[in-house]
C-alpha cells in the first residue's frame, strides 16, 4: 500500500505519462490538456461572436470526457490517497517563508495562495484570475500547454514545440525571480 | 458509451497520476523553476525520451491506432513569434498559478473554490485569444 499512499518517484510518473500520450495516440486522438478549455468556449456560444471558437466541436467532445476523469481521479487521489503534503527541497522552504509562505509541507497547495480568505480578497482574487488568465491566452496563443508542447511536441522532436518550451520556462523565471519578491 | 468510458478511464489515470506524483501541487513548480530537485525535471524529462521512442515506433512500423485507422501525428505549424511570446505567457502563468491546464482541472478535487477562479481565468484567456487572433503577431 505504500506504493499508493507515498509520492510517486519520477521514474514512474515519467513513463505513465509517456504511456498516456502513447494509449491517446493510438485511440486516434493526441495528448493535450488545453484544446477543453477552446471546446468548452465553443459550447458555451463563444462561436456566435468569435471565429475561432465556430469550429464542429463535437468531434473534440473526446477530450472533455477527459477532463471529467481527470477531476474524479483528482478527487480520489486527494481525498482518499495522499496522507502526506509534498516534501519540498529546504533551501526552497526557506525562500518561501521569505516570501510569507508559511505552509510549505503541510498542504498540497499553498493556503496563502488557495484558501478561501485569500480568495475573497482583491489581491488574493487577482493572482488566482490573472494566473489563470495567461494560462489560458498563453496555451492558445502557442498553441499548446505542458502536454501538447512539452511531452507531445517534443516527443515528436518538433522545433515549434522547442521554442515553446523555451518561452515556458523564461515566463517561469521571470515570474518566480523577478515578480514574485515584488507581488508577495 | 464506450467511447466514453475509455476516454473517461484515460483522464482518471491521468487525474491520479497528476496528485500522486505532485506535478498539480504548486509548490513543485515553484522548486522547478528554482532548480531545487531534480522530482519535475525527472517526470518531463523521462516521459520524453520514452516518447520520442514510442513515436519512432509508431512511425516506423507504420503502426494503425485501435480502429485500424492509419496513424497521423500532425506536426506543429512553422514560426517562431507565436510559440516564443506565447509560451512566455504561458510560463509566467504558469508559475503564478502553480498549475497548468490539467492540474487545473484536477485540483477541483482539493474543493477549494479558487480553484474555480483559476479556470474561469483560463477560459477567459483562452477566449480573449480568440477575439485578438487576428490581431497578434503569430
Amino acid at each position: 500500500m505504500d506504493l499508493i499512499y507515498s509520492t510517486w518517484p519520477w521514474y514512474v510518473a515519467g513513463p505513465l505519462i509517456a504511456l498516456t500520450m502513447f494509449l491517446l495516440i493510438k485511440m486516434g486522438k493526441k495528448f493535450g490538456m488545453s484544446s477543453s478549455l477552446r471546446t468548452m468556449c465553443s459550447i458555451g456560444g463563444a462561436g456566435r461572436l468569435v471565429d475561432f471558437f465556430k469550429f464542429d466541436w463535437k468531434k473534440d467532445v473526446w477530450n472533455l470526457y477527459v477532463v471529467a476523469g481527470v477531476i474524479l481521479g483528482g478527487f480520489i487521489a486527494l481525498q482518499f490517497l495522499s496522507p502526506t503534503a509534498p516534501q519540498i527541497n529546504q533551501e526552497v522552504l526557506v525562500k518561501l517563508q521569505e516570501l510569507g509562505i508559511n505552509s510549505t509541507n503541510t498542504a498540497f497547495l499553498p493556503t496563502e495562495l488557495f484558501s478561501l480568505e485569500s480568495m475573497l480578497t482583491v489581491k488574493g482574487f487577482s493572482i488566482l484570475l490573472i494566473g489563470g488568465f495567461f494560462v489560458g491566452f498563453g496555451a492558445r496563443y502557442a498553441g499548446g500547454c505542458t502536454s501538447g508542447h512539452a511531452i507531445s511536441g517534443l516527443s515528436n522532436l518538433q522545433l515549434p514545440s522547442l521554442i515553446a518550451v523555451i518561452g515556458f520556462f523564461i515566463g517561469g523565471l521571470v515570474m518566480i525571480h523577478l515578480i514574485f519578491p515584488l507581488i508577495f | 458509451m464506450k467511447q466514453f468510458l475509455s476516454f473517461f478511464v484515460i483522464g482518471l489515470f491521468l487525474g491520479i497520476l497528476f496528485i500522486k506524483s505532485e506535478v498539480a501541487s504548486w509548490f513543485r513548480i515553484y522548486e522547478m523553476f528554482q532548480f531545487k530537485s531534480f522530482h519535475m525535471y525527472g517526470i518531463i524529462g523521462s516521459a520524453i525520451a520514452l516518447g520520442i521512442i514510442a513515436v519512432k515506433f509508431l512511425k516506423s512500423t507504420e503502426a494503425k491506432d485501435f480502429s485500424g485507422k492509419e496513424i497521423n501525428i500532425t506536426p506543429k505549424e512553422k514560426g517562431f513569434t507565436r510559440y516564443i511570446v506565447g509560451g512566455i505567457i504561458f510560463g509566467l502563468g504558469w508559475a503564478l498559478a502553480g498549475a497548468c491546464p490539467g492540474p487545473m482541472y484536477v485540483l477541483l478535487g482539493t474543493a477549494l473554490p479558487s480553484i474555480l477562479v483559476l479556470i474561469l481565468g483560463a477560459l477567459l484567456g483562452t477566449f480573449l485569444y480568440g477575439v485578438l487572433k487576428d490581431k497578434l503577431p503569430h
